[in-house]
Parts: structure tokens; C-alpha cells; sequence
């Protein structure tokens, strides 16, 4: 059945480094024309970046691409949209003020500045484009308001318009309702008739077994294997995903678990997460496991009050709680690390002792004027006791690498003394050196008996961490293990979305 | 005809009918405001604005500012009157392109430094202002163009007409708003300014040259303001250093932003502006009518400026939870 | 993959010396300008070199100046407001008027502040609460508040009793009192800028309001406080320029919006937020004074000063942003 097709890209060495760091290494992949390709891989394996070298929108460090057997240099998004290679994006972009017709349209009009808009073919075209996939949108409507999976249908039929022979779609099923979703692998399957080739990039192997021809598998920026679907099975797939050999990091002591610090009663929030419950005691490390978009920041940010829940108890050390807005939180002593470092840690151009004693105005202006020598002092111990490399407590924190920067965070949190911390995604972009100190540290932190909520999408680290690891799956708690019998596999298993469409 | 199309239709309906309730209400107590000679004065009151709001409502679009226009118009309009003045037989339609031209440069400079030095449009257009409103001093000596300079075709433009007593003024202002429409809807120009507003970020990723579509937009609106200044010395017959164009930038944000121009970029329409013109011409008409000073003309712009965004903010706020709804 | 011994790590850049954090910044700027500007000026005419003269020149602009200040606080918290100009035109008219009906002047001054804090309130509803984008609003408070001033005042002059007048003939060890205001007000905001706890917060606020929020800061309500602080100050500078001019018109201060935001660029403050002092601006707002009392005396038009402002405007925020944009990494 693969045979005889004719080869559309060849990739060889395809690397990629981001600031010093291997995200992709050495891969070489083959994509047939006329076939539905997954990418499966754990978040970070290198998958997306791979697609993205392929749209354009990243360039290799090293490595060459191959298109219909000529050497191509994908060198902006434009470039690959000519060359036949579209990107339908997780979140779709668009220009939210204008048409569904002109979106599908945009830049690819032939014509100066002041050439004519021709409306009625673009409407007709546009309209011509949906219904070959089968869609019927008011093509004049603006895009603004449209649901996910209708951007989704206006991204793909761009690609149609361009005639793209090369369409990536970046987990496309998640926000989609099982009936969207039997329309996109529809069409799907109509454009690999086509001739056409997609590549399917998704967790979900459920539908990757519905769909696709051949799976690839990525796993720490390595190819690991290209098979096709029918000789792998799925618990081979997450064992290929998963299986680097585990480094034993084993956590020094094992804490005295004392009283309930936390306890969270069916916590929702509509179109985030629902009916989440668990109990946090002191000198406990939980972890919370999952996919990217499970949920699981929105819990976090839930209990820290930057999005409060809409429904549900949350009673710390015994007592009920309502949570409302950060210093709530921190009144009750909970910490929130964020996920997102430089978007909602960091202030980037502030200095790092600014950084440091963001959370304790108190403390370092007892008299309502900042004592620029306890700044200073409470700085120096916090910068010692984590040993956060700089060249000086002024420098903007922005030059720091970002190890020390998420050090800092953690710093800034600490002087706050929580009785509850929640870490998110912590070591996410950390080197591994860092990383091990950081291990050492949230052990450390359990040991003196702070309660610890660990979000995080790496397996091993939640394996050797965490007394008790929850798993959530779009939005919902979907397993829970105590350490002793937690497996890569199992929370794999209990993390990976099923759609509804099984057998 | 779905839930977001009705929002935009009753946008421009909605201006009309606050037009028609204003004039019906004032149309009470004083019957002679709804005469053919009371629409003339209101007609009368806005082709200035008029080719100004476009300027400013392209300029808006593409989620920058201009805070210069009025200044554009004075410079252009005392180049033209020192033309006059200097060449006193030069035909004095040329002066048209000089006044376009120039205005057109001032525009480029404005383009220039937003682009080039990626300053924002704000603080540029609020340097320009100054900076062109003192060339405007210097080239004149702070003298006044008079009356007698500026040619009698031109001063008669204001008064006399081709088609039903429609004076040429009027109709050159609606014409640039037509214009004004066939660019932004019937061009990629316009099309790709619209989308540049609506999301730069995705703009260069879709093969629009941000660029060159900012410097075009900023010149345009120079070029537009630049006609606005001759247009002024047909209208009011002089060219006054401190007062040609001055306070020009309150009524003309005034009049876009009733006509649901936004300053976030990607909306706004040729009729909306028009009847925001409109209903403003319709206000500064009926002030004295009903016996109220001019010295409240800016106290209600200010208001109706404060009041619209009041009712975009309302509007989106429930469009956006009805929009959450549809599934579409 | 390696291990954590030979792993690459990434290589500290090095902190920039003391020298250079001290010196290179958009105040070391203004500053050296503002030195030039002196020298440049005692050419023009020897008057420059009379601290008297300085002193008096500054009384006029005195008023705008402490505005500004404020409204540095402002731009630094992330937000602008171009209506505090017409703001004290409004308050003093209002002032004016009040006083003029026959209200015994402690509260007429009241009344006045009030109407300041009222209008900032109203900057502040429509901006932080309402969400609004503070340009396009201040920019409607701005024709608004104006207008509403043309309708108190017309086109008259309202006089101010002789009681009130002359405030900057009130000498205190020989500088004029406004001049003092100023400089009380400089150090009281510097003070509470650098060295409060709101200060750096407010540069928290503006550098990055999400991590702000994240970290406890409430960021609203302090933005709230700002506006409504800047709305007062204005009110209370506008009677300060009523005492001067010893009557009020709609068009006092007309424009003046310009000349606050050219001292809060000229003194280094970032517009998008973030950066920014009290001391930038208050070397700015001299220099200022240097620059149009000097083009005043070298017998410049009104004109060209106009025209020198608007120069200065946009040669200030190119400079700026190059300063921070190369000191960003």
C-alpha cells in the first residue's frame, strides 16, 4: 500500500537548539505523498518543533529538507505556504474583523496594492472550498466568534486554496466534540485521496489508530521509530514514548506527613476543570500529572485566586476558605510558582533583588519605607540559600538563564514562608544540572513540612518526587497512585484524553 | 443572518436612528431645523470633518493614531495661501495638488517615524502636532493670509453649485468619502489594513508588508487633511496660523468614534463615519437654533466621545457572552 | 544524553559595572542636555547666569511641572492621561466661579480639589474599571473637560479676590513659593517612588501587570489611587496658576498636555511603562525652561519655540527608546 507512492519530503539531521539547548537532534524522517502521518511524543520531544521547521516558522541549526526530490529551504511562513506546506496552528490564527472568505484568501491575491477586490469570486471560491470539505459556514460572517473547530475548517481551507500538498495540524481534536471531529478525519481522509499528505500531530492514539497510516514517535529530540499503524500496539507506542532509561533520582528522605494542610472538594470551573477533590497534608509531595491542557494550571490558578473556581470548598488547615484574588492566597499561606516564567513570574527589566522581594513589602519596609539594607540582607541569604548564580543582586533578572531566573521565583515565594506551595511545571526548560538541585530543594522543602503540589508533565521527576501522584485528564481527576505503585505507563495511560469514540 | 452581522447592521442603523430622534426632537420645538435651508447649514457645517474623519478613520484601522491632522490641514492650507499670495495669476486650481501634495509629505514624515523608529503613533502625532503647527508660524511670519489673497473661484466653491444647489465643497467631501469606501472596501490596500488592525502580529505571516501598507495609510491621511486645508480656505476665505485646523482633531475622533471606528484596530465603516459626521453636523446646527452658545460645542463632543466608548464597552461586553453561546 | 557534569552551561554575562548602571540612562541624557542648554543660553544673553532670573522663569511653567511629576507615576504604572491640562482649567474655573458667586474661599478651594478628584475619578472609572484604553478615554476627558470650562467661563475672565493673588511673589529664602511646591512635590513623589513600598510597585505594576497580579500586587486599585491623585494635584496647580494670573480663563493652560507628557518623555520615562523617575522629570521640566526662556530672550517666536517642542518630542522618545531598547538584552 506504501510502496509505489511517491516520496514528498525527505528530512535528514534535522536539529534544532534554542538558546544552547537540543530540542531536536539528528532526526531523519520520510513523508510519503498520500498519507496521514502521526507524530506522537511526549510534550517537549521535539514533534512540534519538527512540524514548525517544516511550516517555516522555525529554522534548523542543521539538517536538510528535501521536497519532491529537490533541496528546499523553508525559510518563512510565506515561503512554505508557496512551497505547499500549510500549518493549521492549535489556536487557529485569523484576523478576527474580517470574513471567513477573506481569510481564507489573505496574501494570496495577485495584484499590487491597488488592484481591485474580487468579491464575487472570492465569496464563490471560499464557498467552493468549504463545501469540498463539507462545511457550511456564512462565508461573509466575520471570523470573530467563530468556534474553534470552524477556524479550524476556514485554516484548512486556506490550505486548499494554496492547493498545499504538505497540511500539519498541531493536536486538532482536542477542543472538538466527537461529531467535529468525525468531520475533520472525514476530511482528512478526502485529502489523502487527493493525493495529499497530512501529518497528524495528537496524544489521542485512539484516534491516531482511526486515522492514520503511519505513526512516528519522538521522544527527548530523537527519532525514535516510524511504523506503520497496523504493526505497533498501543502499549508499545507509550512504552517507545516513554522508555528512556530512568536516571535514578531517588528522593533523600521521606518526610513526616503530618495534618491535612489543603483540602479541595468538587472545585469547577466551566471549561477548564470539574468535580476536582483531593487533600494535601504537610510534609506531602503530591503530583499532579497530565497533558498540556488538562486542566491543571486552571486548578492552580483556581486555588491561588488569579481565576477563582465557580463552584466547590477549599479549606485550609481545617478551616473554609474563599479565594478570591492572589493576597487572599498568600494571606492563607499558599505560593503559586507559574508555569508561564516570563509572562506571569519575572519582571524582566527589574532588578533581581526587586524580583526576589516582590511578595514581602512587609518585611523589607517595616516603617512603610524600604530598608535598602534589609532588601538587601533578606536578598543575599535567599540568592545563598538556593544558590542562584548571578553577577550582582542589581543585574535585571532578565539576563539570568533561566534556571536561576525560576530559582528567583521560587526564592520570592519562600520568603513568604507558605504553608502550601504549588509548583508548576518547575524545571520545564531547566538544565539538568539545575534540575537535580531543584529536586534536592522541593525534598528539602517537604522535609521541613510544607504541603507541595507538584504540576508537571515529565514522568520521572513526578515518579521520584511524589508521595501520592493524581492524574488529570481534560478537566477531571482521572486516577490516583500512591507512590509505591506508580508507573510511567499507568499515569501515561490515565493521562491520555479518551475521545468517546472507542470501537 | 447571524447574531454578530445584526451587531454590526444596527452600528450604522443605530446612528441613523439617533439622527432621526435628534431632529425629530429639536424638529419640535423648533419646526424651521427641518428645512431644506437647515440641512443645507448642517451639510454646510461638515465637509471638512468629513475628509478629516476618513483621514483618521483609515489611520484608526490600522490600530494607530493621528493626532496631527489638524496641524496637516493648517500647514497645507497657509502653503497654498502663501502661493496665492506670492503668485497672484498662478491658476488657482493648482492649488489643490499643492495643497495635497504637501499635505501628503507631512503625512509620510508621520509614517516615516512610526515605521523607522517604531515609536508609537501617539506620542509621534502628539510631536508632529506641534512641530507642524510651528512651521505652519514660521512660514507665514504669524501673519494671516486675507481675505483678498485667496481667489474668488475658490471662495465660491463654498456657495455655488453644479447639481441642486448642492455647493462643490459638499460634494467633494462625499466624493472622498466614496472614495474613502472603494479603498477600504474594494482594494487589497484596504483589505490588508483592516487586517493589519485586526491582528498585527498575524499580518507578516499571511505576505502583508506592514511597512509599506503604515507609510501608505499615514500619507493618505496627510494627503486627505492637506485637501482639507484648501478646502478651509474656500469655506472660511482666510488662512489663520493659530486657528486653521486648531481643535480639527476633537471633532473629527469625535465624529469616528460615534461612527464605531475602533481604536483597537479592524473595525469601522465609511457609513458609520459618515452619519457620526452627520449627527455631529446635526448637533452643531441645532445648538444655535435652540439658543445654546458655541462655547458647549467641545463640552459635547467630549461627552459623546465618553458616552460611545461607554456603549462599545456595554455592547461587546454582552456580545461577547451571547458569542460564547453560538455554536455555529 | 550527557550528564550533568559536562553539560553546557550557559555562560553568566557579566553584571554591567557600577559606572555604567549610574550613567547610562535616559536622566544622564536630560541632564547633560540640560547643562548644555545652560551654557548654550548664557551665550544667548547673560541674564541665564542669574539664579533669580531662572527662578523666575521656572514660576510660570511651575504649575505644569508639578503636574507632570504626577503624571510620570502614571505613565510609569503602564496607563497615560492627556487631560490633566484642561483639568486645571476646569478646577479653577470652577474655583473661580464658586468664589465669585459669594462662597467664602477656604471652601471654594475645597470645592475646587473636589472637582479635580472628580474628574480623575472619572478617568479612573472609565479606564480601570471600565477597561478602556486610557488614551482614547483621557483623550475624551480631555475635550470634555475643556468644553465644559468654555461653558463656565465662556469667554470672560473670572477674577480671583487680591487676597488670593500673587503667590509667586511670596518668597521663601528668596525662591518664589511655587518653585518650592515644586520642589517639595518632587521630593515627597521621589521619595514615595523610590524608596515606598507603592513606588515599587508601581513600577511592578508597569513592567509587567500579570507577574504583578501573580505576586499579590493590586494593581487596579493602585492605578485607581494614581489617577485620582494626578485628578487632585491638577486641581490644586490650576488655582496655584489662578493665583498667579490673578483671573481664570477656559483657555488657560490650552495645549498644556503637550508641554507634561514632553517633560515626562524628555525626563527618560518609558511610555509603554515600567521606567522612569521623578528626578528625569524634574531635570526635564528645567530644562524645558532653560530651552524656552532662552529662545524667548534670543527673541524667538512664540512659533518656533512651538516648533523646537515638538522637535524636542519626538528627538526625546527616539533617544529613549534606543537607551532602553539597548539596555533591554
Amino acid at each position: 500500500m506504501m510502496e509505489g507512492l511517491p516520496m514528498l519530503i525527505e528530512a535528514r539531521g534535522i536539529s534544532k537548539q534554542f538558546g544552547g539547548v537540543d530540542v531536536l537532534s539528528d532526526v531523519d524522517l520520510d513523508l510519503h505523498a498520500g498519507e496521514i502521518h502521526a507524530l506522537l511524543g511526549e510534550n517537549g520531544a521535539g514533534k512540534s518543533t519538527f512540524a514548525k521547521i517544516l511550516a517555516g516558522i522555525h529554522r534548523p541549526t542543521r539538517g536538510k529538507l528535501r521536497l519532491n526530490g529537490q533541496p528546499v529551504d523553508v525559510s518563512s511562513p510565506i515561503a512554505a505556504q508557496k512551497l505547499g506546506i500549510a500549518l493549521i496552528h492549535q489556536e487557529p490564527i485569523s484576523f478576527p474583523d474580517l470574513s471567513v472568505a477573506e481569510n481564507i484568501v489573505m496574501g494570496r491575491q495577485a495584484g499590487g496594492l491597488l488592484s481591485r477586490v474580487p468579491w464575487a469570486k472570492i465569496i464563490a471560491d471560499a464557498r467552493r472550498y468549504l463545501d469540498m470539505l463539507g462545511v457550511s459556514l456564512d462565508v461573509t460572517r466575520p471570523m470573530r466568534g467563530l468556534s474553534i473547530a470552524n477556524q479550524q475548517m476556514v485554516e484548512i481551507a486556506r490550505s486548499l486554496a494554496s492547493d498545499s500538498k504538505l497540511i500539519i495540524m498541531d493536536e486538532p481534536t482536542a477542543p472538538l466534540t466527537p461529531r467535529e471531529v468525525d468531520t475533520l478525519f472525514n476530511i482528512a481522509r478526502r485529502l489523502r485521496e487527493e493525493g495529499r499528505t497530512i501529518i497528524f500531530i495528537s496524544h489521542r492514539l485512539e484516534e491516531v489508530r482511526m486515522l492514520c497510516d503511519r505513526v512516528t514517535i519522538f521522544r527527548d529530540g530523537a527519532h525514535i521509530a516510524t511504523q506503520t499503524i497496523d504493526s505497533i500496539s498501543d502499549d508499545e507506542i507509550i512504552k517507545l514514548m516513554i522508555g528512556r532509561t530512568l536516571k535514578k533520582y531517588m528522593r533523600k528522605h521521606m518526610a513526616a506527613i503530618g495534618e491535612t494542610a489543603l483540602e479541595v472538594s468538587n472545585l469547577s470551573l466551566p471549561g477548564a476543570f470539574e468535580d476536582v477533590s483531593f487533600t494535601l497534608r504537610r510534609g506531602e509531595i503530591i503530583g499532579l500529572g497530565g497533558l498540556v491542557g488538562a486542566g491543571r494550571t486552571d486548578v492552580a490558578r483556581a486555588l491561588f485566586g488569579v481565576a477563582p473556581a465557580a463552584s466547590g470548598q477549599i479549606s485550609i488547615g481545617g478551616v473554609g476558605a474563599t479565594i478570591n484574588k492572589p493576597s487572599e492566597a498568600i494571606e492563607l499561606g499558599l505560593s503559586f510558582v507559574p508555569e508561564d516564567r516570563a509572562g506571569h513570574g519575572i519582571f524582566s527589566t527589574l532588578s533581581v533583588e526587586h524580583n526576589l522581594t516582590a511578595a514581602i513589602p512587609n518585611l523589607i519596609a517595616p516603617s512603610g519605607f524600604i530598608s535598602r539594607k534589609r532588601e538587601h540582607g533578606i536578598s543575599s541569604q535567599a540568592v545563598d540559600d538556593l544558590s542562584i548564580r548571578l553577577a550582582s543582586l542589581r543585574q535585571p533578572i532578565v539576563e539570568l538563564s533561566g534556571g536561576n531566573q525560576q530559582k528567583a521565583i521560587l526564592a520570592r515565594w519562600l520568603l513568604t514562608e507558605p504553608k502550601i506551595l504549588i509548583l508548576d511545571e518547575p524545571t520545564r526548560g531547566i538544565d539538568i544540572g539545575v534540575k537535580a538541585e531543584f529536586y534536592d530543594m522541593i525534598g528539602d522543602l517537604a522535609e521541613a513540612g510544607r504541603a507541595i503540589l507538584l504540576i508537571s508533565s515529565e514522568l520521572p521527576e513526578l515518579l521520584s518526587l511524589c508521595d501520592r501522584i493524581l492524574v488529570m485528564s481534560e478537566g477531571r481527576i482521572t486516577a490516583e497512585f500512591p507512590r509505591e505503585t506508580a508507573t510511567q505507563e499507568s499515569i501515561m495511560q490515565a493521562a491520555v484524553p479518551r475521545t468517546g469514540m472507542a470501537a | 443572518m447571524t447574531l454578530l452581522r445584526s451587531i454590526f447592521l444596527r452600528r450604522e442603523a443605530g446612528i441613523l436612528v439617533m439622527i432621526v430622534i435628534f431632529c425629530a426632537v429639536v424638529g419640535l420645538y423648533k419646526p424651521q431645523f427641518l428645512t431644506g435651508q437647515s440641512l443645507r447649514i448642517v451639510l454646510l457645517l461638515t465637509p471638512l470633518i468629513m475628509i478629516g474623519a476618513m483621514a483618521q478613520m483609515l489611520v484608526l484601522i490600522a490600530r494607530h493614531v493621528d493626532l496631527s491632522i489638524g496641524s496637516m490641514l493648517g500647514f497645507s492650507a497657509m502653503v497654498v495661501g502663501l502661493m496665492y499670495r506670492e503668485y497672484p495669476d498662478i491658476y488657482w486650481l493648482l492649488g489643490f495638488p499643492v495643497a495635497i501634495l504637501t499635505g501628503a509629505v507631512l503625512g509620510l514624515g508621520n509614517g516615516l517615524l512610526v515605521t523607522l523608529f517604531r515609536l508609537p503613533s501617539i506620542i509621534v502625532t502628539l510631536g508632529t502636532l506641534s512641530l507642524y503647527r510651528g512651521l505652519t508660524f514660521i512660514i507665514s511670519d504669524a501673519r494671516q493670509i486675507n481675505r483678498s489673497v485667496i481667489p474668488t473661484e475658490l471662495k465660491v466653491m463654498s456657495r455655488t453649485s453644479p447639481i441642486f444647489d448642492v455647493p462643490w465643497i459638499i460634494l467633494i467631501a462625499f466624493a472622498i468619502a466614496l472614495m474613502t469606501f472603494v479603498i477600504a472596501r474594494h482594494t487589497q490596500l484596504g483589505r490588508q489594513t483592516y487586517a493589519l488592525g485586526s491582528n498585527p502580529e498575524a499580518a507578516p505571516l499571511r505576505g502583508i508588508d506592514v511597512t509599506k501598507v503604515t507609510l501608505i495609510v499615514f500619507t493618505l491621511a496627510g494627503a486627505l487633511s492637506g485637501l482639507a486645508g484648501i478646502l478651509y480656505a474656500s469655506r472660511w476665505g482666510f488662512v489663520n496660523p493659530s486657528n486653521t485646523g486648531a481643535g480639527f482633531e476633537f471633532q473629527v475622533i469625535a465624529a469616528v468614534v460615534i461612527g464605531g471606528v475602533s481604536i483597537n484596530g479592524g473595525v469601522g465603516t465609511v457609513m458609520g463615519t459618515v452619519l457620526g459626521v452627520l449627527l455631529l453636523g446635526c448637533v452643531a446646527a441645532a445648538l444655535p437654533l435652540l439658543g445654546i452658545p458655541g462655547s458647549t460645542q467641545n463640552a459635547i463632543y467630549g461627552a459623546v466621545i465618553l458616552i460611545a466608548l461607554l456603549i462599545d464597552r456595554s455592547v461587546r461586553q454582552r456580545g461577547a457572552i451571547s458569542m460564547s453561546r453560538t455554536t455555529s | 544524553m550527557t550528564d550533568a557534569s559536562t553539560t553546557q552551561t550557559r555562560k553568566l554575562a557579566p553584571a554591567r559595572p557600577t559606572w555604567h548602571v549610574v550613567l547610562v540612562r535616559p536622566e544622564t541624557m536630560t541632564f547633560f542636555l540640560l547643562i548644555f542648554g545652560l551654557v548654550g543660553a548664557s551665550y544667548l544673553s547673560p541674564f541665564f547666569l542669574d539664579m533669580n532670573y531662572i527662578l523666575r522663569s521656572f514660576t510660570l511653567t511651575a504649575e505644569m511641572s508639578i503636574v507632570a511629576l504626577v503624571l510620570t507615576m502614571v505613565v510609569i504604572s503602564g496607563e497615560i492621561d492627556l487631560s490633566p491640562a484642561a483639568n486645571m482649567a476646569l478646577s479653577a474655573c470652577i474655583f473661580a466661579w464658586v468664589q465669585d458667586a459669594g462662597v467664602p474661599m477656604p471652601l471654594s478651594v475645597i470645592v475646587g480639589l473636589l472637582a479635580g478628584l472628580a474628574m480623575g475619578a472619572l478617568n479612573a472609572f472609565m479606564s480601570i474599571r471600565m477597561q478602556l484604553p486610557s488614551i482614547i478615554v483621557t483623550i475624551g476627558t480631555l475635550i470634555f473637560f475643556r468644553g465644559l470650562a468654555q461653558v463656565l467661563a465662556g469667554d470672560r475672565s473670572i477674577r480671583v479676590p487680591d487676597s488670593f493673588i500673587g503667590i509667586n511673589t511670596v518668597m521663601v529664602v528668596g525662591i518664589p513659593l511655587p518653585v518650592v511646591i515644586f520642589f517639595i512635590v518632587a521630593i515627597i513623589l521621589g521619595l514615595v517612588l523610590g524608596a515606598t513600598v507603592i513606588g515599587r510597585q508601581i513600577y511592578q505594576i508597569g513592567t509587567n501587570q500579570e507577574a504583578a497580579l501573580h505576586a499579590g500586587i493590586n494593581a487596579k486599585r493602585i492605578k485607581v489611587g494614581l489617577f485620582l491623585v494626578l485628578g487632585l494635584v491638577s486641581a490644586a496647580a490650576g488655582m496655584m496658576a489662578a493665583s498667579r494670573l490673578g483671573s481664570v480663563r477656559y483657555d488657560l493652560v490650552l495645549g498644556g498636555e503637550l508641554q507634561m507628557v514632553l517633560m515626562a518623555m524628555l525626563g527618560g520615562t518609558y511610555i509603554f511603562g515600567g521606567r522612569g523617575t521623578i528626578l528625569g522629570t524634574f531635570l526635564a521640566a528645567w530644562l524645558l525652561v532653560i530651552a524656552s526662556t532662552g529662545m524667548t530672550v534670543a527673541n524667538l517666536l512664540p512659533a518656533i519655540q512651538l516648533t523646537v517642542l515638538g522637535i524636542l518630542l519626538i528627538v526625546a522618545i527616539i533617544a529613549t527608546n534606543f537607551i532602553y531598547a539597548r539596555t533591554q538584552r
